[in-house]
């Protein structure tokens, strides 16, 4: 491996570096600086045209950067083409070639490699046990099912070893039955392989399960990188809180700020409510958003005082291992709350039903508060 | 219409008639006339109306046709010199039309529209006429046989040069005029095909490793035989019974075989004769198509 002369002082697996990618006026990506370290699962989420498949199109070499570098093991990817880079892609709609047999699609790629025939043949052979279909080596794709051309698919991006490996909404087209298998299945591939995954997905589900760390981007820019409980638990906006999984949010305004507490006023809620959250001075306009599944609901008034809301079931939706219910407060402001239904029998929580009054208490950890946003 | 008839025509007639009058219309005019064509080339010239009899005793049909088919020289080079014009024909048709099909589909959607206008676009006028316009051009006195002889020259020796180039009248021009003419054939069924591949196919064998020839080379090249093959039969058909371009611009030394069936039909009267030279033209094109058909159909049983 040569390392070029200019690679950055952190020895990053994968560098990006103040890349942006414009169509015209449009910003694609805008100025995204990015570390990924070695053999790490990465996954950049986000809703469509949020710039995720382009910034994975400017990895695997399909389309060049406007400003900024990429660096892959230290080596500038600036003018490599796509088929010299050490990364291989494994396409949403899989892209199997469909004159070509199973065995001959995974080997396709070893053509230009510095083997053997029986390296060729080895390699091919250990990739398709790997994936679980060296008995279906000799079909074309258009005998396999969605799932078997899934797995050719992933068999045929790891055949050259890359150092890289890119997934393109790699469960996009599989049932849900499948999904679940096949997330821990490419999870587990990655673990032995050691190989580093950048996986590119709109289904926050998808990126929770399957990645180690996940960037959410919107319009071009990436709001916010962490781990799947940092993300979830720690949203640094409003739009994170909101694009990953569900939450209620109210506007409020700081009516207390002592350094020990602070207390919000939402007229939603019509309530004073402390939050665990620091930084904010009395009077700023914010957000406070919580958690469905971070309310407890209760029939009977809750011993604490504080941050308790009473409300009434305008709704409820049985999902089985848990309840949806949609709280109308006296404010006419509707919250939804999750609860767990192995409680359900408990003695304190009887099932709620329409119409009944309950007392929903939001724990000062579980609020979040957001400053306005630009 | 009785009660019954319109009944059964309500019920599933309509679509009988639908499916069936294509068929109909293939027995009457194309089976009906060949079937009278293959009966014919088994008869002997007559002087009556129509010009041929069979023999009065057993076994009334005679071979003599055949027999000079393979025989005669005129029919045996008639035969040897349309398939060379029409094989020529198609591989130029198709050196020339699949860079042009290519193009058109890596074209932007509305310059594709344009274009595929424009390679259609000389239907508009008369064939006949387009065929003149390259006598014009084909002359001696004409700017594009200066052109081309001025290019000639440059190249060869002194003593090798021409005051101008004969074209017409050749095979060359034959074959130049049927490329012009049968292009549209090739161009529109590999631009169909070339057109429907997924680009995505090329970007999967591009991360692989795959330089852009070998990309096509690998993946495109195998994947628009189909559309290989079809063009190739739209152009060569046609071409192997082409009647005017040679009959116009070609030698009558070399005649193709429609100019021979032509002759044995009008000037000789020899309707048994133009029967079989018929026929053995239908054998030339039918039997490789079946051939071609038979291996895909095992290819596609064999991929199942």
């Amino acid at each position: 491996m040569t390392a070029g002369e200019s690679a950055p002082q952190q020895p990053d697996f994968i560098h990006i570096e103040g890349v942006t990618k414009s169509f015209g006026s449009f910003k694609a990506v805008d100025n995204v600086t990015l570390s990924i370290s070695k053999g790490e699962l990465f996954a950049l989420l986000g809703g469509s045209g949020c710039g995720k498949t382009t910034l994975l199109r400017m990895l695997a070499g399909f389309e060049t950067p406007t400003a900024g570098r990429i660096f892959i093991d230290g080596q500038d990817m600036a003018g490599v083409p796509a088929y010299e880079r050490p990364v291989n892609m494994m396409f949403q709609s899989y892209a199997l070639f469909p004159h070509m047999t199973v065995a001959k699609n995974v080997g396709y790629g070893l053509k230009h490699e510095d083997m053997t025939q029986t390296q060729r043949e080895d390699r091919v052979r250990e990739m398709l046990n790997l994936v679980q279909m060296s008995h279906l080596a000799d079909r074309k794709p258009h005998q396999l099912s969605g799932g078997q051309r899934q797995r050719v698919a992933l068999a045929r991006s790891l055949a050259k070893l890359p150092k890289l490996l890119l997934l393109d909404e790699p469960l996009g087209a599989l049932d849900k039955k499948l999904r679940e298998h096949t997330q821990f299945e490419i999870a587990n591939i990655q673990y032995k392989l050691g190989i580093t995954f950048v996986v590119v997905t709109h289904d926050q589900e998808e990126a929770m399960t399957l990645a180690s760390r996940i960037a959410v981007m919107d319009k071009g820019l990436i709001r916010q990188i962490g781990s799947p409980s940092d993300i979830y638990e720690h949203p640094n906006s409003r739009f994170v809180a909101d694009f990953i999984g569900s939450a209620n949010m109210v506007e409020a305004e700081v009516t207390k700020a002592d350094g020990a507490e602070t207390e919000v006023f939402s007229p939603s809620l019509g309530h004073p409510n402390l939050v665990a959250s620091n930084g904010y001075r009395k009077g700023d306009k914010v957000t406070l958003a919580f958690r469905p599944e971070k309310v407890t609901i209760s029939r009977k008034k809750p011993a604490a005082a504080k941050n308790v809301l009473k409300g009434t079931v305008q709704d409820f939706g049985y999902f089985g291992k848990d309840s949806l219910y949609r709280i109308k407060l006296p404010t006419g402001h509707v919250l939804s709350v999750n609860a767990v239904n192995a409680e359900r029998a408990a003695a304190e929580q009887a099932v709620a039903t329409w119409e009944d009054e309950v007392y929903l208490t939001i724990a000062p950890a579980a609020a979040m508060l957001f400053g306005a946003e630009t | 219409m009785s009660g019954s008839a319109a009944g059964w025509f309500n019920r599933r007639g309509w679509r009988d008639v639908i499916i069936g009058s294509p068929y109909l219309w293939l027995v009457l005019f194309f089976l009906l006339p060949f079937v009278i064509v293959i009966v014919m080339s088994f008869a002997k010239t007559a002087t009556q109306s129509p010009p041929f009899a069979f023999l009065p005793d057993w076994p009334f049909i005679r071979f003599d046709t055949y027999h000079r088919l393979f025989t005669n020289s005129l029919y045996v080079r008639a035969g040897v010199i349309s398939v060379y014009n029409a094989a020529v024909a198609t591989l130029l048709c198709l050196l020339l039309g699949y860079p042009m099909a290519l193009a058109i589909t890596r074209a932007g959607k509305s310059l594709q529209r344009l274009l595929i206008m424009l390679v259609v676009l000389p239907f508009w006028t008369s064939f006949l006429l387009r065929v003149y316009a390259w006598i014009g051009l084909m002359g001696k006195n004409s700017w594009f046989n200066k052109a081309i002889t001025a290019a000639y020259n440059t190249f060869v020796p002194t003593a090798w040069e021409l005051p101008g180039i004969q074209m017409m009248n050749t095979n060359f021009a034959v074959v130049l005029v049927m490329v012009y003419s049968y292009l549209p054939f090739m161009v529109l069924p590999l631009y169909a095909n070339l057109e429907k591949l997924d680009v995505t196919l090329n970007e999967a064998a591009m991360d692989l490793g795959s330089r852009r020839w070998e990309v096509f080379r690998d993946i495109t090249l195998p994947l628009s035989i189909p559309g290989i093959i079809a063009g190739g039969l739209l152009v060569f058909i046609p071409a192997m019974g082409e009647l005017i371009i040679p009959s116009l611009v070609g030698n009558a030394g070399d005649p193709m075989i429609g100019r021979v069936i032509q002759q044995e039909f009008g000037q000789n009267r020899d309707w048994p004769m133009a029967s079989a030279v018929a026929v053995a033209l239908l054998f030339m094109l039918v039997v490789p198509l079946m051939l071609y058909n038979h291996f895909e159909a095992k290819a596609q049983a064999g991929a199942h």
